[in-house]
């Protein structure tokens, strides 16, 4: 075996591999892709009704309601973005971080009536946590600016008037 | 009183102390290398042991502010509290940013003494040169600690009462998990500095590589053991019933899991063949690099995660520099001094090197399909603002064939012998083997009805038969004397069990993670005295009662668990409420027997109508689940076999060394 012939094996065999890494990948990439929406896009865009995605928001105040169907535990809430409110209806345990007017993810996709279904909701584990996404939200709608303290309270904020 | 002596004051002292020895061990024995000044190149190692000391101190310093509950000091004010119990007053110093960054520098500092001790007969300016990186690196993550994350901050005027921790992380899980994880992620900054040494000597020989495989394999072992213990956490304390999550913090300790275990078998071709030099000294720099980036771009917030604790995002651009200066210089170091490395030896591709070169191939390509769905999604973000994410469904596609190509090579790989190796004696075992995996893929798939987890099984098993086939024929059972066996099996070598467990400990987590795939649950809202029936088991809630812990409440439910009208067990998963953080922590429940768990998770509960209240319960039956973990720690098995058997060979070898040397 030449040294040429064994560098050429050798390279040969790493193409193959990072081929074979590139191809599973971009054709993963092409059907698995998660869209992080807030409830004004998902309500304002029209979306294939069953298409997953992640909703991020503040949970509504006074929104939390149990529901139990046949021992099946229901909790519905509503998640708001400032802009618009959207229903979420979720089979299972809540995280523990889970509260009123604090931030959530809820990954699942809307339902013929409008309503979220939740596969998975997840709150971060620190209490006083916003996911970037939400405060990216809030900033482009003028809600809130950084520079001026900590986030206004969610409760407020489908009442908040954008400045002009 | 010592406790007075050893002020946060003299903590932080000691931290602007170690790191100017740190700066010395990192300045001088260079320079001294340089002017070939033997004395100065000779002050490396006690400056690496006065570098570990002041360190110590600093370390012990806050241990004690944390113990007295100093709550002038910043750091313990937000993160402890005085009814906090006395083993998370200690453990949660490395629980936030700051107490975690001084923990690094510590660890970093104990490998730089540890290497110092044990590596005597390495050349002498290799061996400088890898401590006085050591310290390079040290000094960067001491200076970051003061600057930006100084954990003796004193706070006037002192509050009464501190902040207390999060709940989460008073679990004696998480205790012990970043610690060992750490040690893991900083025990990668030898083999790196062993790069950098050699690219600086533009010598890289067998004795270089036989002298870095231990510490490759002492690093390898933390890391596999910080994940294995992280997953566990995951599943015992979130309460979700999963064991991965494919989180941007999950994935930052898998990638360099991967460079490094195509490091662990990249190594044994330096040290046996002096082949893959350039290789092995490119895989070293980056599995360091992808640790340091792994732990700090998840610190920084640059990538999102759901469990990292301890991030804050305005340090971001202080830990991009400092990542930028140690990788960015050792790449430009390599790319300047690896074209004049000599060209090493030939083989044939049916070769152990060929196969392990096949391993690594297959090991960074698993690691760029990580990195590449890690951060696809920031890199989107920034192109063109749109925030998408990738979860489970993307990993499952992309990472699950390449690492069960990987599990197939794996079974036969060992057998092959360096240089080259006739594919004739391979083909009669591998017949035999592939027939048995084909029969038991059958089977396994007319129990499970799905192609991919059957697949997986017959993998599982093709496996641990190609160790015993190889194990059979090293002893040639059947077909010589039982004693001739076992005079045979003594003389094994211990590195080839090592090799074997190893490779078994991955079949039992494929096993397992088979087993999990096929778990069961049920979420209920039901009143006490209810029978719940799932996976044959009949779950009974017997009652539901209340009792105080140390800083919380807990609400704990009796579950009575039948088998067959007969009781197996009883489970109590709890809610504990703490009232100084307002919040609840979920305690679940598992019953295990090593086959199978039994879990259970308690949920709200409800009044209504002041009628019975109900609780909502969420049931699960995971069978071979144990089985993940299990074969976690027969992988480390393996890797402290390797670590001892390469350790006796070190004193074989110092003794002939010395015999030869007498006088005849």
């Amino acid at each position: 075996m030449k040294r040429k012939t064994q560098r050429l094996c050798i390279i040969l065999s790493c193409m193959m591999g990072f081929a074979i890494a590139i191809v599973l990948v971009l054709s993963a990439f092409s059907d698995n892709l998660v869209y992080f929406k807030v409830p004004s896009q998902l309500i304002n865009q029209s979306q294939p009704i069953g298409s997953v995605i992640r909703l991020g928001g503040m949970v509504v105040a006074n929104s939390l309601h149990h529901l139990n169907d046949n021992q099946t535990p229901i909790t519905t809430f509503d998640v708001t973005d400032g802009q618009a409110a959207i229903h979420v209806s979720y089979k299972g345990i809540l995280p523990d971080l889970f509260r009123e007017g604090q931030s959530v993810v809820a990954i699942g996709s809307l339902n013929q009536q409008k309503i979220f279904i939740a596969t998975e909701v997840l709150a971060k584990h620190d209490e006083t946590y916003m996911p970037k996404e939400i405060a990216d939200s809030l900033r482009k709608n003028g809600k809130w600016d950084p520079r001026f303290g900590s986030p206004p309270d969610p409760s407020r904020w489908n009442h908040m008037i954008k400045p002009q | 009183m010592i406790s007075n002596f050893l002020s946060p004051e003299l903590g932080h002292f000691t931290l602007a102390l170690a790191c100017c020895l740190a700066g010395a061990q990192f300045i001088l024995p260079l320079l001294g290398n340089q002017k070939n000044d033997f004395h100065l190149m000779n002050l490396a190692a006690p400056l690496a042991w006065g570098h570990f000391f002041s360190l110590m101190i600093a370390f012990v310093c806050l241990i004690i502010a944390a113990l007295n509950d100093d709550f002038s000091v910043q750091n313990i004010l937000q993160n402890s509290a005085t009814d906090k119990p006395l083993l998370y007053k200690i453990t949660g110093i490395w629980g936030n940013h700051e107490g975690s960054i001084l923990l690094w520098s510590f660890i970093l500092s104990f490998f730089g003494i540890l290497f110092s001790s044990f590596s005597h007969r390495l050349s002498f300016s290799l061996r400088t040169k890898i401590i006085a990186i050591l310290g390079g690196c040290a000094t960067g993550f001491e200076i970051f600690c003061l600057i930006t994350s100084n954990p003796f901050l004193r706070i006037w005027p002192a509050p009464m009462e501190g902040q207390g921790m999060n709940p989460l992380l008073q679990d004696p899980g998480l205790a012990f998990h970043p610690p060992i994880l750490y040690t893991g992620y900083v025990g990668f900054s030898v083999p790196f500095a062993f790069a950098v040494a050699g690219l600086m000597e533009k010598n890289i020989d067998s004795a270089w590589g036989c002298w870095l495989r231990p510490w490759v394999i002492l690093a390898w072992i933390f890391l596999t053991a910080g994940i294995t213990i992280g997953s566990w956490w995951s599943y015992y304390v979130l309460g979700w019933g999963g064991y991965w999550f494919w989180d941007p913090v999950e994935n930052a300790a898998l990638i360099p899991w991967l460079t490094g275990t195509a490091l662990l078998h990249s190594t044994l071709i330096v040290e046996k063949r002096e082949a893959l030099k350039t290789w092995t000294v490119f895989l070293s720099i980056i599995t360091f690099s992808l640790a340091l980036c792994g732990t700090f771009l998840v610190r920084s917030g640059i990538l999102n995660s759901v469990h990292a604790f301890a991030s804050d995002p305005t340090r971001g651009i202080f830990i991009l520099v400092l990542l930028i200066i140690i990788c960015g210089g050792a790449l430009v170091l390599f790319a300047w001094q690896a074209p004049l490395l000599p060209f090493t030896a030939l083989f044939a591709p049916f070769s152990r090197e060929g196969s392990i070169i096949l391993n690594n191939i297959l090991f960074c390509s698993l690691a760029t399909i990580i990195f590449v769905g890690t951060l696809y999604p920031s890199v989107l973000q920034m192109i063109n603002g749109q925030t998408i994410s990738v979860g489970k469904p993307f990993f499952d596609k992309t990472f699950v064939p390449p690492a069960l190509i990987t599990i197939f090579f794996m079974a036969f790989a060992p057998w092959l012998a360096f240089k080259k190796t006739s594919l004739k004696k391979l083909i009669q075992p591998l017949s035999f083997m592939g027939i048995i995996t084909l029969v038991i893929i059958i089977i396994s798939f007319i129990y499970l009805h799905r192609f991919l987890p059957a697949l997986a099984t017959g993998l599982a098993f093709w496996v641990i038969m190609g160790a015993l086939t190889d194990f059979s024929s090293k002893l040639s059972l059947f077909k010589t004397s039982f004693k001739n066996n076992f005079h045979r099996m003594k003389n094994l070598s211990l590195s080839f069990y090592a090799t074997y467990i190893a490779h078994i400990g991955v079949a039992v987590i494929l096993l397992g993670i088979i087993g999990m795939a096929y778990s069961q649950q049920k979420i209920v809202e039901v009143p006490i005295g209810t029978t719940l029936h799932l996976a044959g088991y009949e779950w009974t809630l017997e009652a539901v009662q209340n009792h105080k812990g140390p800083n919380y409440l807990a609400t704990e439910a009796i579950l009575k668990i039948n088998y067959h009208h007969k009781t197996i067990c009883w489970m109590f998963p709890a809610r504990h409420f703490f009232p100084r953080q307002q919040q609840v922590i979920t305690n679940v429940a598992i019953h295990t027997n090593l086959i199978a768990d039994l879990y259970a998770v308690l949920g709200d509960s409800k009044n209504i109508n002041d009628t019975s209240p109900t609780y909502i319960l969420k049931l699960h039956y995971n069978p071979l689940a144990p089985w993940i973990w299990i074969g976690g720690f027969i992988m480390i098995l393996g890797g402290f076999l390797t670590l001892i058997d390469l350790y006796n060979h070190k004193i074989i070898k110092q003794n002939s060394k010395q015999n030869m040397e007498q006088p005849l």
